[in-house]
């Protein structure tokens, strides 16, 4: 048995967090320096337990994916259900505790600078904490209730803080939907879970990944796989249920990273790395996912490519990565999708807090309006611009490695369609990246602004994550003898060849990509209005995001409501019916028996007379007769 | 001779004639004297059945003494009644006692 104050302590964890939300709530919230502080702290004990726990996984080898550590307390029993609290120790776990905690420390410490003139202070790093609990709380879950619990959580802690500024309708319709699509999408994965739970009899991830490998029932696993699977879609943002994660920049822009980075959208592609068992049983789901994420990938590129708003950009570069990360699941890697997480965390985080940088000091979204930042924030447009190489993909950035990793897994496993998607997005997002670079931080000032640079509380994070996204590729590295991929793995470890052919492609797209944002926005070679109104019809549907959400809301005005006004008029007139009717039967029964009444003594007591003989003719009758 | 046959006749009789005051009769008053000939009736018939059926054992004579005390008690009540009615209503013909309708 290992012996470590972060394992002993591993339900601190997800706990410090919730202690610090607590203590903010109710104690601290006048105080704003004290409020911080707690939040700060209560991450910070999460963040020292997880390098811990990250550190036993390193050194004890014999701690591994398919022999995982396991700690975990009753917390409800009856005939027939039994429900765990617990944990779930393994390089998977450790990894995801140290990119969450990690990355949610960066943004709460950051916060205090963002937020500094909000009169909500405290109230928004009391959210903060009860996000970072809950995806705490998720990832060390060792079954798929706690998780679900936890699943919920998560959402519901998205709703406050997209919504934090809900006086702005915008927003509070924005947190909405991320609440409602997110309800959706956790229903289907209620149901998997529930049905996995009736034909295998238990929760937990170990005891499930037992009966399913056993099991040879094909149209359950495929059924349950894609109900759970729903799960992840909503959660991290597939098509078609991504219409909430753009929408959801209505919140602060910390919030957004947190999001985007390490508390949400992560968790979508964390279960599916969990369960993998479930989702590589049949082969259609598999496909399914490798294809659902493979077309998220580059439908949600080719929208970033014409949008304008600095935050919306950001949020569809996230769905494309995201989807890279579910493709790569998909093709029957975790090791690639895990690191592409883990790498895609550090750069995504650094780049929405680098937009919250520059939002903050020209209060300004939109690309078009900005232009020559780089002089006056000299520190964010740096990591900035080392962000977007590593979301390309150029060597030696965090990206490139786990990106060419999920290229290789690709093609070495026979999916070559998805490979040439995935290239293709490769370009788009190297495009659209560099695009939003040189519109922002270089060419001429487009408007009015007074360009400054962000106190220290903002740029030190930013420092810190540029620098893991230099180096975080490095960990995965296929030239590394015992790199990500002989601790993160599902069966038998797999170590990548490096394949010189495909890194080598995809550092020449990336290149290119950013080539042409060069040609485009600075040395103006093609005019992008030109290309724009050629193809007019193609760019208002890629502006109109594919007009997804104009579908949406015809299919809510032209079905769900008229669907609603028939079970309105079912309701009223069938169930309230039935109601009504009977109540009637017993009104009316009332109304006429009363007349029975005629208050006259002599009529009551003829009655009981006649009733008497009656009883006793009947009871006596017998008896009578058996005189005779 | 007089037979138990008898006593039952005279008992049946005159429960009949008890039963037909309280069904008939207006005055609440000749009601609540049709009811004591109704348990006097009774009463013959349980003195009968004893000195009949089982001489010797008093139950059946105990019990019209039970009875007769029950009725006394029925009376006082039912005259206090009465009396509170006719204080209220100036009346005490049962036909326009009728306020316990609809």
């Amino acid at each position: 048995m290992v012996d470590s104050f972060g394992i002993n302590l591993i339900w601190l964890v997800p706990l410090a967090p919730l202690i610090g939300f607590v203590l903010i709530t109710f104690v601290t919230y006048r105080s704003r320096m004290l409020s911080a502080l707690t939040a700060i702290l209560s991450v910070a004990i999460s963040f020292v337990l997880s390098l811990d726990v990250l550190r036993v996984i390193l050194t004890h080898p014999e701690i591994t994916m398919n022999n995982p550590l396991e700690k975990a307390v009753e917390w409800l029993k009856m005939n027939g259900l039994f429900i765990e609290m617990g944990a779930l120790i393994d390089p998977l776990t450790s990894i995801m505790l140290f990119v969450v905690t990690f990355i949610s420390l960066l943004v709460v410490i950051y916060s205090v600078g963002y937020m500094a003139d909000d009169s909500r202070f405290s109230r928004f790093f009391s959210f903060l904490c009860l996000f970072v609990f809950s995806m705490l709380g998720l990832v060390i879950s060792n079954n798929y209730f706690q998780m679900f619990v936890f699943w919920e959580l998560v959402g519901l802690c998205s709703y406050l803080l997209i919504g934090f500024y809900f006086y702005k309708e915008s927003a509070s319709d924005a947190c909405k939907k991320a609440f409602i699509t997110n309800r959706v999408a956790d229903f289907g994965f209620m149901i998997g879970v529930i049905i996995l739970f009736i034909y295998f009899g238990t929760f937990n991830f170990g005891e499930l990944a037992v009966a399913i490998s056993n099991s040879q029932d094909l149209a359950l696993l495929t059924l349950a796989g894609i109900l759970v699977f729903i799960g992840p879609i909503g959660k991290s943002g597939q098509f078609p249920l991504h219409v909430w994660l753009p929408d959801a920049m209505e919140g602060p822009t910390p919030v957004s990273a947190l999001i985007h980075a390490a508390t949400m959208v992560a968790a979508g592609v964390y279960l599916l790395a969990r369960g993998f068992i479930l989702f590589a049983s049949t082969t259609t789901v598999i496909n399914l996912v490798a294809y659902v994420g493979g077309f998220t990938a580059i439908f949600a590129a080719t929208i970033a490519i014409t949008q304008r708003d600095y935050k919306r950009i950001l949020a569809y570069s996230t769905l494309s990565q995201l989807g890279y990360m579910v493709m790569a699941i998909g093709v029957g890697s975790i090791t690639a999708g895990m690191f592409h997480l883990t790498t895609h965390a550090f750069f995504k985080a650094l780049m929405f807090l680098c937009a919250g940088s520059v939002i903050h000091a020209l209060h300004k979204q939109d690309i078009f309006e900005m232009g020559g930042v780089f002089k006056d924030m000299k520190i964010t447009a740096v990591t900035m611009i080392i962000g977007g190489l590593a979301i390309a993909g150029i060597p030696p950035f965090a990206g490139f490695w786990s990106k060419d990793e999920i290229l290789l897994v690709t093609l070495e496993n026979g999916y070559t369609g998805l490979y040439i998607i995935a290239s293709l997005t490769a370009f788009l997002t190297a495009f659209y990246m560099f695009r939003l670079i040189f519109l922002v931080f270089f060419g001429e000032k487009r408007s009015d602004f007074e360009g400054h640079e962000s106190p220290l509380t903002m740029t030190v994070p930013l420092m810190i994550l540029a620098f893991f996204s230099i180096v975080g590729g490095f960990i995965g590295a296929p030239f590394l003898e015992k790199g990500f991929s002989s601790f993160i793995y599902f069966g038998e470890p797999h170590h990548p060849e490096p394949n010189l052919m495909i890194m080598g492609m995809s550092t020449i797209i990336a290149v290119a990509g950013i080539f042409l944002a060069w040609l485009i926005y600075i040395k103006k070679a093609i005019s992008a209005e030109k290309i724009a109104n050629q193809f007019k019809p193609i760019y208002t549907l890629l502006y109109n995001k594919y007009y997804i959400d104009e579908a949406y809301q015809w299919f809510f005005d032209k079905i769900v409501l008229n669907l609603s006004a028939l079970c309105n008029l079912f309701d009223r007139y069938v169930v309230d019916g039935v109601a009504h009717s009977l109540a009637w039967i017993i009104r009316t029964t009332g109304t006429k028996g009363r007349y029975i009444h005629t208050g006259s003594l002599q009529t009551y007591a003829l009655v009981l007379f006649a009733a008497i003989v009656v009883i006793v003719i009947f009871l006596a009758g017998p008896v009578v007769g058996g005189v005779q | 001779m007089i037979t138990l046959n008898h006593y039952l006749l005279l008992s049946a009789m005159l429960f009949c004639i008890g039963l037909y005051g309280a069904l008939a009769k207006k005055n609440a008053i000749a009601i609540l004297i049709s009811i004591e000939l109704m348990l006097n009736a009774v009463n013959i018939n349980l003195v009968a059945f004893t000195k009949y059926l089982t001489p010797g054992v008093f139950t059946g004579q105990i019990f019209a003494i039970f009875v007769i005390v029950v009725a006394a008690c029925e009376v006082a009540i039912g005259l206090a009644i009465i009396v509170a009615i006719y204080r209220n209503r100036t009346t005490t013909i049962v036909e326009n006692l009728d306020w316990l309708k609809w």
